[in-house]
């Protein structure tokens, strides 16, 4: 029997039995929880932040639900721990007591000057944290006092705190990054000049996620004001991908990095560590379903890294980086065109009206009164295919012929679906946008064919310098 | 709400093409779903001015949902017509009034002859334009089999009223007791109004036609239904038999369990395979403890001790050209308290023979389908009277339709 992959990891000098942390968030709360994380699977926890006692208002969280899924995405107002230093210090040694083998960081956020951070740093790695996470991220309350995202968002100030940090740590210091910045690589470049060992991001996204239409306040609702969030869960994952993508493939900028931002599954999880994210880091999903979610991500990376023949995380982290590049290096001459499988399309047309109104004018429901192909001008409109529907006379089938004709009648030719509904691509017009294949409710009905242009690859970066120099095409 | 959200939102959906009002079904499950209430009824509404009856009545297994993409996806059909109950609901809870289609009044008036689904559409049509229109019936409530003819657990007399009221709101006048089954009546209708409008439905049911017959133990299914729902049957006790396999048998045979029947069958000389009730009706029948004889004809009504009957029957055979014989020596006989004939309606023969240059094919008045004008042009027509006896639906499609092509006429007459 071969050996299984190993998903232990070592993120810039901490080691962790795998690579699923629990963010900074309420599951890291306390020693209690923690505990009952590791016992559930998760190979460390990001201590809820810890700094000056704090106190919450109630309520504290809003949603975003999309089409019947709750949870969308999730927003906070909810500020660093509550509880006194010394709690949070001595539960984290009792934890690393209990838990030698897993990862604790120590989220730190203290007001900006050296003395409170120093004092901070040591108070964490006494208590024996194995590193420290500097939250320069969290948008909301913090900020107003000149901490959290108010030190995220000047790279001076970050770097300038890093540094104050390193002067004192014997741990690993990692810096959590804000989101709420045009180009996070700036402070991502300002946080390694100050000597940090690893960065993590994304922290939550400025929000409001949505105003109670009879009271006209936004959520989430305190004594009839809101204030806005910090946004996070399945929602924010692809600007966390991207952003992580700029920092790491970024040399100024490249630390190892703990990937945050609507993580949830063993899938979103191997997509950060492609993008190059030693461990992940996750607080909705568990917020959501509860700690017992890290089985699947587990059991789910360790199967696909088996599949993929990975042994270790080292192995694949970092291989969709150089697979990112700039526009300009694409390659202009390839080209796909939509293909509709008749036999799984079970005729919503949605592909149809898609294309019309959203994308190039050529799906066509034209199999029945013949194909037509060419522009937009030689096709009937959905406009009209709707109102032919709407001015036929339809009347209940009353016995079995009319049923029968009604729904399996000759019309309907080789496929469970009408001809008449199941729309045709026009190739020649197609431009391989995907949108169809994107609305298509069926799995694998429409796929995207390439068809050879004849032509060798040529770049727009290729294709004007040669225009530059004056070539002909 | 979750149930909309399962809406694929289809274009040029399967379901409103099935329709024969064309409720623009997607259209309104997503304004369910963005609780957008009264605007998912007002687009209802805009199609099947009775959308709440036939949101109970409708047979969506061949209409509607039974058209839904979701069956050929292995799934369930969206369930439209609980949606769609919802939405009319709530708009009739929250006291939601039908909207007019113009603010200006017209003088031509237009009689609508029956207050069943057909004439109420055409009548809601003609009105929301601004036209004068007055319904006839000669019963005392509006709504024909609605109100009086379906089955109480499928639309209860006070739902079909309540939707009725509506209309009645619009400015439309009714006059109940009103026969207008003779030359002279309609002579003096045809003077008053500048149109009418012929949704005047079948005529009775059809009779055993066998000796014993016109025994008082035997009540045909729409009677039946109507005392029922009208409360004036409250309460059964002995054996039922009804005769017949269509919609209106299992409705009777249905009915006749829940007022408390010992026993509940049907009898068809036919089989299984030939009954006009739609499948998931005959389900509905056997789940209710409706018990079926196949094969078996009747023949004749016997007075029985204590005031019941025994129907004495023959067994049938099919043979290999689908014919249906008797079994010779096969009498037997069923004993029970009351025989519902349950055989079809006839059609009202004497009434459409009085209406003149209106001409009638097999009890149908022939109607151009477009736009329901019969062959006397200030004649239009609807519903049963012309489709020989289909759904609620079909009417309500067949009323629009007419009511929309007498506005056109009359608009164009006058401008």
């Amino acid at each position: 029997m071969s050996k299984r992959p190993d998903l232990t990891v070592d993120f810039a000098g901490i080691k962790s039995p795998n690579p699923f942390w629990l963010a900074s968030a309420p599951p890291t709360n306390c020693g209690e929880q923690v505990m009952r994380a590791f016992d559930a699977g998760w190979g460390g926890a990001v201590w809820k932040t810890i700094g000056a006692p704090v106190q919450n208002v109630s309520s504290r969280y809003s949603s975003i639900d999309w089409n019947g899924q709750r949870m969308m995405g999730l927003n906070n107002i909810e500020l660093i721990s509550d509880r006194p230093i010394e709690v949070n210090l001595r539960e984290i040694t009792e934890v690393k007591k209990r838990y030698p083998k897993h990862a604790v960081i120590a989220s730190l956020m203290v007001e900006s000057n050296r003395e409170a951070w120093h004092t901070v740093v040591a108070q964490a790695e006494d208590a024996g944290a194995d590193g420290l996470e500097l939250n320069f991220g969290c948008p909301h309350g913090m900020s107003e006092r000149g901490m959290g995202s108010a030190v995220g968002q000047v790279p001076e100030y970050a770097e300038m705190i890093t540094a104050w940090v390193k002067e004192r740590a014997r741990t690993p210091v990692i810096v959590k990054l804000t989101p709420n910045i045009s180009d996070i690589r700036v402070v991502a470049r300002a946080a390694k000049r100050g000597g940090a060992d690893a960065l993590s991001a994304i922290n939550t996204i400025n929000s409001i996620t949505g105003i109670d239409l009879d009271t006209f306040t936004p959520r989430p609702y305190v004594a009839g004001k809101s204030s806005h969030g910090g946004y996070c869960g399945p929602a924010v994952k692809p600007i966390a991908l991207n952003m992580i993508q700029q920092v790491m493939s970024d040399p100024d900028a490249a630390l190892p990095m703990s990937g945050i931002g609507g993580i949830g599954s063993w899938k979103d999880a191997a997509e950060f560590i492609l993008l190059g994210s030693g461990t992940v880091q996750v607080c909705t999903a568990a917020m959501h379903y509860g700690y017992r979610i890290v089985e699947d991500m587990i059991d789910g990376l360790t199967n696909w890294m088996e599949e993929k023949g990975f042994a270790s995380i080292e192995e694949f982290r970092g291989l969709s980086i150089a697979k990112v590049t700039e526009w300009k290096h694409l390659d202009l001459n390839y080209k796909i065109v939509a293909h509709i499988d008749e036999a799984k399309c079970i005729g919503c047309d949605l592909c149809y009206t898609a294309c019309w109104d959203g994308a190039h004018q050529c799906i066509h429901m034209d199999r029945v009164s013949g194909a037509v192909d060419g522009p937009v001008e030689m096709h009937r409109t959905p406009a009209s295919v709707e109102a032919a529907s709407r001015s036929r006379i339809a009347v209940t089938p009353v016995n079995r012929a009319d049923i029968a004709s009604a729904f399996r009648g000759v019309e309907h030719g080789p496929f469970a679906t009408p001809l008449a509904r199941i729309p045709r691509v026009d190739e020649t017009e197609c431009v391989g946008c995907n949108l169809c294949s994107l609305v298509c409710p069926v799995e694998e009905c429409i796929t995207m064919v390439e068809v050879d242009t004849g032509r060798a690859p040529e770049t727009w970066e290729e294709r004007s310098r040669l225009a530059g120099q004056g070539a002909s095409c | 709400m979750i149930e909309s959200d399962r809406c694929l939102n289809c274009f040029d959906a399967p379901c409103t093409s099935a329709c024969p009002t064309h409720i623009d079904v997607p259209k309104f499950i997503k304004k369910i779903g963005t609780g957008n209430l009264r605007g998912a009824a007002l687009s209802i509404l805009e199609a099947n001015v009775l959308a709440g009856s036939c949101s109970r009545v409708c047979p969506v297994e061949v209409l509607c949902e039974g058209a839904c993409v979701m069956h050929r996806y292995n799934k369930q059909p969206i369930e439209i017509a609980k949606l769609q109950r919802h939405a009319m609901d709530t708009f009739h809870t929250r006291g939601g009034r039908l909207p007019m289609k113009t603010d200006q009044e017209r003088s031509e008036k237009i009689a609508c002859l029956g207050a069943g689904p057909a004439s109420l559409a055409a009548a809601a049509e003609l009105r929301q334009r601004g036209f004068q229109v007055t319904v006839f019936d000669k019963r005392p409530l509006p709504g024909g089999l609605n109100t009086y003819g379906v089955a109480e657990y499928k639309l209860s007399t006070e739902d079909s009223l309540r939707e009725i009221e509506l209309i009645r709101e619009l400015g439309v006048e009714f006059r109940f007791g009103v026969d207008v089954g003779d030359s002279d009546a309609l002579a003096g209708l045809e003077q008053e109004f500048d149109l009418l409008f012929l949704g005047v439905g079948l005529g009775a049911m059809h009779t055993l036609g066998m000796p014993g017959a016109e025994h008082s133990a035997v009540v045909d299914a729409l009677k039946f239904i109507e005392d029922y729902k009208l409360g004036l049957s409250t309460s059964l006790s002995g054996d039922v038999v009804v005769v017949g396999a269509g919609n209106t048998a299992i409705d009777a045979a249905n009915a006749a369990v829940r007022l408390g029947a010992r026993s509940v069958r049907i009898v068809y000389r036919r089989t299984r395979e030939h009954i006009s009730a739609f499948d998931f009706e005959y389900e509905h029948a056997k789940q209710e403890g409706v018990a079926f004889d196949w094969l078996v004809q009747p023949v004749a009504v016997h007075a029985a001790e204590n005031g019941r009957v025994a129907l004495e029957c023959l067994k049938m055979r099919i043979d290999e050209s689908g014919l249906l014989h008797q079994v010779e020596g096969s009498s037997f006989r069923i004993e029970c308290d009351l025989v519902i004939p349950a055989i079809g309606q006839s059609p009202l023969v004497g009434l459409l023979e009085s209406v003149r240059d209106v001409q009638v094919e097999r009890g149908r008045v022939v109607v151009d389908r477009e736009t329901g004008q019969t062959t006397n042009p200030q004649y239009f027509a609807g519903g049963d009277c012309v489709n020989g006896g289909r759904e609620v639906v079909d009417a309500v499609a067949d009323g629009k339709r007419a009511g929309a092509a007498m506005a056109k006429l009359l608009e164009g007459v006058h401008v």
